[in-house]
């Protein structure tokens, strides 16, 4: 694992998502209300690209006809066949023990610990006076 | 008790003879208007008279009617089979009426007729009650009448209604069911308010007949995606009549297509297939199966469930030969299940009596 920079926060502003590959691996990073999340942009089910998918709420009901709405933008729906992801947990809704987006972990570090390394930011040069999003792939 | 029950059969066919029969059962009004207006008979097209599927040949009467007297059922099925208990299903034209009066009072008119004629005949017999689902204030009207009787152990509806079975305004008959320990059971057969294909009429009766499981399909969705047995999670389905074996690949897709969307039915918080092994039970006759039993048995396993499948014979219908009343390659040891565990577990009031 290392810690791979892929953007500055200045460029990923909140509710907006990047596709990124680090490593060869293509990774969909979401910043939802300030808080980042990164899945393999990969749906576990047919392999479809979750970057392209509709974020939407998490649906509950108690009984028939009551519909709860919560967590309003944290559910990604795999744009080929409509299964829902908790973009916090990478697990789905249909089956979450068994069938889950892989998650990778994401924080926000300064610039100047970044420059210091050991991270690798091959793309773009890095500031010491902003602050950028780091996935450990 | 218990331990002198070994078969309960859970689909017999009890005809009403003529509406002469059901004469008595009416009352002063209803006997009077059906003699004034000249009706004969209730018969629907379900079960053509001549039709071979609608009586074995060797258990057609002289007249060629089957299943209209008591010794014949004795005879041909109870004695014959050694059947502990047998849940007779009258079909007779009550789903067809178009006047809600007179639909409550031929279901009143065959319950009884049921009761007294067949019931209070021989004591190895319980029956279905019939109800009138052109008013649902009158369905729940009749269950709660019949239910007082507790040789009345399941609702009887029809595989093809007016609409859909899972739709709320059906609900207050769910509720009377669950409340009353009663299994709804839904049999094959119109009330031919629309075409028994989604796509309009078929033209011969091998169409209309083996349309019947899409019918059964569509209303097992219904009941799932609607949320019967998330708001009556004590309520059993029974299908009557259904075959068998396109269940397991209507579930895989059922099931398959709830993931993609099964945020319109957030009150579903398990696959349906899951919900259908709990709550749906499905008669063994006709089963619709290869004539080999090894694939027999593979398709057992695909149901994913011992606990599903409930003895019948379909009397006097003619889906077997002889007495294979067990469709070949259905497990041996699933044999006690099918012929009276599952039953009990299904019917609660049978259970009840046999304790």
């Amino acid at each position: 694992m290392a810690k791979h920079v892929i953007a500055s926060v200045r460029e990923f502003p909140a509710d907006t998502r990047k596709l990124v590959e680090v490593k060869g691996r293509q990774i969909a990073v979401f910043n939802i209300k300030g808080e980042f999340f990164a899945l393999a942009n990969r749906c576990p089910h047919q392999g479809g690209s979750l970057c392209e998918g509709r974020l939407t709420g998490l649906v509950e009901a108690s009984e028939p006809g009551q519909y709860r709405y919560s967590r309003r933008g944290e559910i990604i729906r795999c744009p080929w066949h409509g299964w829902e992801f908790d973009v916090r947990t990478g697990k789905s809704y249909c089956d979450p023990a068994r069938i889950r987006a892989r998650q990778f972990a994401v924080s926000v570090a300064p610039g100047a610990t970044l420059v210091e390394g050991p991270y690798v930011a091959e793309t773009f040069p890095v500031r010491i006076e902003d602050d950028y999003v780091v996935v450990d792939v | 008790m218990t331990a002198s029950w070994s078969t309960i059969d859970c689909d017999v066919h009890v005809n009403v003879p003529s509406m002469q029969a059901l004469l008595p059962h009416l009352d002063d009004h209803w006997r009077d208007h059906v003699v004034d207006r000249g009706m004969n008979s209730l018969e629907s097209m379900n079960y053509p008279p001549n039709a071979p599927l609608t009586a074995r040949p060797d258990w057609r009467g002289k007249a060629g009617a089957p299943a209209d007297t008591l010794e014949a059922l004795q005879s041909h099925a109870l004695d014959r089979w050694s059947i502990d208990v047998a849940i007779c299903n009258c079909l007779y034209g009550v789903q067809l009426l178009y006047s809600e009066d007179m639909a409550a009072a031929f279901a009143k008119a065959v319950n009884d007729f049921v009761a007294k004629e067949w019931l209070d005949r021989d004591a190895r017999l319980r029956a279905s009650i019939v109800v009138p689902m052109q008013n649902t204030d009158f369905a729940v009207a009749e269950i709660e009448r019949c239910a007082a009787d507790r040789r009345f152990v399941q609702v009887l509806v029809l595989a093809m209604g007016e609409m859909p079975l899972g739709r709320r305004q059906y609900w207050p008959v769910y509720a009377a069911a669950e409340r009353h320990g009663l299994p709804l059971g839904i049999h094959a057969g119109s009330s031919f308010r629309h075409p028994v294909t989604s796509l309009g009429w078929p033209s011969w009766y091998a169409e209309d007949y083996a349309a019947q499981s899409q019918g059964f399909q569509t209303q097992v969705a219904s009941l799932v995606c609607e949320g019967v047995f998330v708001k009556y999670p004590k309520l059993k389905v029974v299908l009557l009549e259904s075959g068998v074996t396109w269940l397991p690949a209507f579930l895989w897709r059922l099931s398959k297509f709830w993931r993609g969307v099964r945020l319109e039915v957030p009150w579903l918080d398990r696959s349906p297939a899951d919900i259908v092994r709990d709550h749906v039970r499905l008669t063994i006759q006709p089963f619709d199966a290869p004539d080999d039993p090894a694939e027999v048995a593979r398709l057992i396993e695909h149901m994913r469930s011992d606990d599903m499948l409930l003895f019948s014979s379909d009397f006097p219908h003619w889906q077997f030969d002889g007495d294979d009343v067990f469709p070949a390659g259905i497990p041996q040891q699933l044999h006690g299940k099918i012929r009276r565990d599952n039953a009990l577990a299904t019917y609660s009031r049978l259970a009840a009596q046999a304790a």
